[in-house]
């Protein structure tokens, strides 16, 4: 009874991802009829590009950025979040938005947000005297800021789903541990550090792990923001792919630039059966 | 636990969820603010963007739905939802029945295999789809959106009812085969109502996931007529110079806050699958 999906994803998954690797090494383009065999030229023409080596080193730096400040944030919040108060369902309601509203529309009230004249955190910022009267930042138009502003949405993205998965991590913390600790005289950092963290670690680890592989293929917060401006000064691999391949119907080209994300994304899943198996032996 | 609890940690904590919660609906209260605020309002930069300073006003909405194809949008949202989730529930259904009484090596890899799926992107996937939809004649129509979604809503969506079908003693059905029945009329009769909760969760996942998909979107679909809701506001309200920041607001709260709401409800089962059977309970 099982077959009837898996032929399903076999036909929508693994054929197109063989043909993703052999078009990227044939010079197939949108109007082509037929295709030549290249071989590596496709890599070799991309490795040559200085816009493909910024997407390379943007793709890296947005994922690790992100989930770095995910990670930390999302801890932060969970712990905030364990005990309970009046009103926790709408507190959970309201974080967990971002994750759940479409990102590119979640995207485009941030494309308000950051507008380039009307933009609200300018206005706070100069009507609170933090920036003088003749600065006034240009989020997405000035290569640093529009880095810094996706790193933010990213960030503000991702959160939700970390949070909520160390949140499940820490309620499967049987208490009575807790209760022999402190019996035992340990503090809360004590707690926090030698309880709390240890054994949380296998799901922050999968909360990580999601991190990476959402923002690390991610286009469409980029697309929305910056579609890889200025100057392709904050392309990633996933866009540039689009670009190069819909847009602009190379592709074998865009093929090859969207198969560096591959490696990561293998890493990851076996990273997380590792994480997966070693949850049912214990 | 945490024993050392004074008023000064609460106040703390408060603190903390405060900021974060600030953080993240910020960006919805936003798009709020902004549906119903003249356009002068909105453009003088000189105004408190906070307040209303002219009184609010609903030429944004009707804006949206009379002068947009906003409401095609989010028709055409819904009739790619729709067929998308009959889809998923006929091949995710006895897929995850299947794995679920499939024990030993082979269904636990099988499992495994079918969740990894889900993690390659569309973004490596889009290039030859594209190539394939063309082939088929399918481009630039709504029903290649309803082809392609389900291999990342079928993945996911077997691997939670898995987990819902798990749960079912083994004996109730064969209970229900002594009495008679069928192994396919056991499922039907006895399995099925059991797991409505999960069948529930799976639909409202799959529409979510439909709502939110933008990359296959954007990349078959050319016609401003047969875009989905998250792919038409960006890529239709933004072209040319003029933003019409009041419409595109307005958009993306209606499209945003309703599905979060019902999301909202099935969260714990979404964490469950998502960790892998890493979080017990």
């Amino acid at each position: 009874m099982i077959a009837p999906a898996v032929v399903y994803i076999i036909a929508l998954v693994g054929v197109p991802f063989f043909l993703a690797i052999y078009y990227s090494l044939s010079d197939v383009t949108v109007g082509s009829v037929g295709m030549k065999f290249i071989g590596f030229d496709n890599f070799r023409y991309i490795v040559g590009d200085p816009t493909f080596l910024r997407s390379l080193k943007n793709t890296f730096i947005f994922a690790f950025v992100s989930n770095l400040l995910v990670v930390v944030l999302a801890k932060i919040l969970a712990l905030a979040l364990y005990r309970d108060f009046r009103g926790k369902w709408i507190v959970r309601f309201l974080i967990l938005l971002p994750w759940v509203a479409p990102i590119s529309l979640g995207s485009i009230g941030w494309l308000w947000i950051l507008d380039s004249i009307y933009s609200v955190i300018n206005w706070s910022l100069r009507a609170l005297h933090l920036v003088g009267p003749n600065t006034w930042p240009i989020w997405l138009g000035d290569p640093q800021l529009a880095m810094i502003s996706i790193i933010t949405v990213h960030t503000w993205r991702l959160l939700p789903l970390a949070t909520i998965i160390i949140l499940a991590g820490l309620t499967s913390i049987p208490q009575d541990i807790y209760e022999a600790a402190a019996v035992d005289g340990a503090g809360f950092f004590r707690q926090l550090f030698q309880i709390t963290l240890p054994l949380v670690l296998p799901i922050m680890l999968v909360a990580v792990l999601f991190g990476v592989v959402f923002a690390f293929t991610d286009m469409i917060v980029i697309y929305v923001l910056t579609r890889g401006g200025p100057y392709d000064m904050t392309q990633v691999l996933a866009s540039y792919a689009f670009f190069t391949g819909i847009d602009g119907g190379a592709l074998g080209t865009g093929s090859a630039i969207a198969l560096f994300l591959f490696p990561v994304l293998a890493a990851s899943a076996i990273l997380l059966l590792r994480v997966a198996r070693r949850a049912e032996v214990g | 636990m945490y024993k050392a609890k004074k008023l000064g940690g609460k106040g703390i904590n408060f603190g903390i969820i405060a900021a974060f919660a600030t953080f993240a609906a910020f960006p919805f209260y936003w798009m709020l603010i902004t549906t119903f605020k003249e356009t002068l309002d909105l453009l003088n930069t000189g105004n408190n963007p906070f307040i209303y300073n002219l009184p609010p006003t609903l030429e944004h909405l009707e804006m949206l739905f009379f002068d947009t194809l906003y409401g095609k949008w989010l028709f055409n949202t819904a009739f790619v939802g729709v067929f998308v989730v009959l889809i998923t529930l006929v091949l995710a259904i006895p897929a995850g029945y299947s794995l679920a009484r499939l024990t030993g090596r082979l269904g636990e890899q099988l499992g495994i295999g079918i969740f990894l799926t889900y993690l390659v992107p569309p973004t490596i996937l889009f290039i030859p789809l594209s190539r394939v939809i063309a082939e088929l004649g399918l481009q630039d129509s709504l029903w290649s959106l309803v082809l392609v979604y389900p291999s990342f809503t079928v993945p996911f969506c077997t691997w939670l009812l898995m987990g819902f079908f798990r749960v079912i003693p083994q004996d109730i059905e064969e209970a229900g085969m002594i009495d008679g029945l069928s192994r396919m009329g056991a499922f039907v009769k006895i399995v099925m109502p059991m797991s409505i909760a999960g069948i529930l969760t799976v639909v409202i996942f799959t529409f979510t996931l439909v709502m939110q998909e933008f990359v296959y979107a954007l990349t078959f679909i050319t016609a401003a007529q047969r875009f989905t809701v998250s792919v038409g506001v960006p890529t239709f309200l933004v072209r040319g110079d003029v933003y019409f920041w009041g419409s595109m607001m307005a958009a993306c709260f209606i499209a945003s806050v309703p599905i979060a709401i019902l999301y909202n409800f099935f969260v714990d089962r979404f964490i469950a699958g998502f960790t892998v059977g890493a979080v017990k309970g």
